[in-house]
């Protein structure tokens, strides 16, 4: 794609470039700065940088003063990480392991894909009533919920995998008398990993949201119930605070998959 | 008869799981809080069809959704044209953009409230932004592959820069932009029914809430399937509508 790009700036391009970058992030801050001292936006909405910088810093507990009330936020942020990898990984093998016993067969196949190809477009979060009604407000109602709406992606993703496995290694598999589980185990998923792969990396992104919504609703302790009451009780330093939180939360997640799959599919590549 | 067989199959399993539970909830289940009988649910949804709030719910998520997405989806254009034809604005934004897309959008739905209260204008507002991103990144990639000699016609032509995006670069991005819009559709209206369940007392994802919190275990069935309706069609039309622009202008590759 940027093919020029590579031979004719070097190493020092590449340092503008991030300088750059840098700029413009930080132009960006500037902006808001003087949005929010100019009071070009109401003080209600947008805090000033310092003051989101402050609130987040006494939340995690790192501020400097000393007489400081314990901040809740590092607590709430571990809680919610703690849902969203806990419903990913929960999402993750109940989606493989349904995804395979469907997609190894194509009668299963055939009578069941149409229903799940229904179910998919439903948002997760519309499931949130029936499971409050039959599960009360409670942390394992966010958990099977979370997992119920990240395990979407990942078990069509298993299915597509399992039918578009290379023909002449079901013929390997045949020729060799393997069983089942054997196919499942040592052809099907290493062969429907690309796929699966990039279904847990959507379906993280899913936990998250769902998680956080769940929160909001449920009044589970959390990053989701935290902003919901910053913003009812208009302390917007706080609310902003949260919404970094998530974004890092949100960023680190991403990364870390990406730098996995890339580890994971190193085989792949020729 | 092969084409009714595949209906058939279709059909077969969901409607095993409906008897399924039709049977709990008469039998053993009976009198249940939390469930109903799939025939009341039905006649739930008869009853809010009749009432006129089936319409109304459903007219405002899809329009909080559609306006949502164009102001989203016209944003992302923008500034994914502007990013895809000049790479030293892409490498520019590169941090910005990387530092704000992955907050989730449902974050900001206390702070929409804050700005906006209740009602559309909070809701268009996460949806602009849950849209914005993916757009922006597709559109980005569509405009950074139109093919180079088309951009050197329009320089020939001597075309100004507004003529050169609106005549040449739009066409030629014209069928990654519906795969993108796709991807925006789905997107929106997940995340307009998640804003109405979790905050903006309008729509289906409220209807449904208050269908659960007054005890109607009927109405929030038959809310749960109608939601389910109304994805399965908009992304059906959605696909649809891609596959045949991707005929008209000439498919991906």
């Amino acid at each position: 794609m940027s093919r020029a790009n590579h031979t004719s700036t070097g190493r020092a391009g590449a340092w503008i470039g991030w300088a750059e970058s840098a700029a413009v992030l930080a132009a960006l801050v500037a902006l808001w700065w003087l949005a929010s001292h100019q009071q070009w936006v109401s003080k209600v909405f947008l805090p000033t940088p310092e003051a989101t910088v402050r609130s987040l810093l006494d939340g995690l507990n790192l501020g400097t003063a000393p007489d400081a009330p314990r901040g809740e936020l590092a607590g709430f942020t571990l809680s919610t990480v703690e849902r969203m990898v806990l419903g990913w990984l929960l999402a993750s093998l109940v989606g493989m392991a349904l995804g395979a016993l469907i997609g190894i067969s194509a009668t299963a196949r055939a009578w069941i894909q149409p229903t799940l190809e229904f179910v998919r477009p439903l948002p997760a979060s519309a499931v949130l009533p029936l499971a409050i009604s039959l599960f009360g407000l409670s942390p394992s109602m966010v958990l099977s919920v979370v997992a119920f709406g990240a395990m979407w992606p990942v078990l069509l993703a298993t299915v597509h995998g399992f039918a578009h496995v290379e023909p002449r290694l079901r013929e390997v598999a045949t020729a060799l008398q393997m069983g089942r589980a054997a196919f499942i185990w040592k052809i099907g998923l290493p062969s429907a990993m690309p796929d699966i792969l990039a279904g847990m990396r959507l379906s993280m992104t899913v936990s998250l949201i769902v998680s956080v919504v769940g929160e909001m609703i449920a009044s589970q302790s959390g990053l989701g119930q935290a902003v919901l009451l910053a913003a009812r009780s208009f302390r917007a330093s706080e609310l902003f605070a949260g919404i970094i939180l998530l974004g890092l939360i949100g960023f680190a997640s991403n990364a870390l998959l990406a730098l996995a799959e890339r580890r994971l599919l190193r085989w792949q590549k020729p | 008869m092969a084409r009714l067989f595949r209906w058939f199959q279709a059909l077969a399993f969901p409607a095993v799981l409906i008897a399924a539970l039709e049977w709990y909830t008469r039998g053993p289940g009976a009198g249940s809080e939390a469930l109903a009988p799939p025939s009341l649910a039905l006649k739930a949804f008869w009853s809010a069809i009749a009432d006129g709030t089936l319409w109304q719910a459903t007219a405002f998520t899809l329009g909080s959704a559609a306006l949502g997405l164009l102001i989203g989806a016209l944003l992302g254009l923008l500034l994914g044209i502007v990013l895809g034809l000049s790479p030293r604005a892409a490498r520019m934004g590169f941090l910005s953009i990387e530092v704000l897309r992955p907050v989730p959008s449902v974050a900001l739905i206390p702070l929409s409230l804050l700005v906006f209260g209740f009602g559309l204008r909070m809701e268009v507002a996460v949806v602009a932004f849950a849209t914005f991103w993916p757009m922006l990144v597709l559109a980005q990639a569509a405009a950074r592959q139109v093919e180079p000699r088309l951009l050197e016609v329009a320089l020939a032509l001597g075309l100004s820069p507004r003529e050169r995006v609106t005549k040449i670069v739009i066409p030629a991005m014209a069928a990654r932009l519906f795969v993108a819009l796709r991807l925006g559709v789905a997107i929106a209206l997940v995340v307009a029914v998640t804003v109405e369940i979790a905050a903006n007392p309008n729509g289906m994802g409220y209807a449904i809430m208050i269908a659960q919190q007054s005890l109607d275990p009927a109405l929030m069935l038959a809310w749960l399937f109608w939601i389910g309706v109304v994805g399965f069609l908009v992304n059906e039309l959605a696909e649809r509508a891609q596959a045949w622009v991707a005929r008209r202008m000439g498919g991906v590759r």
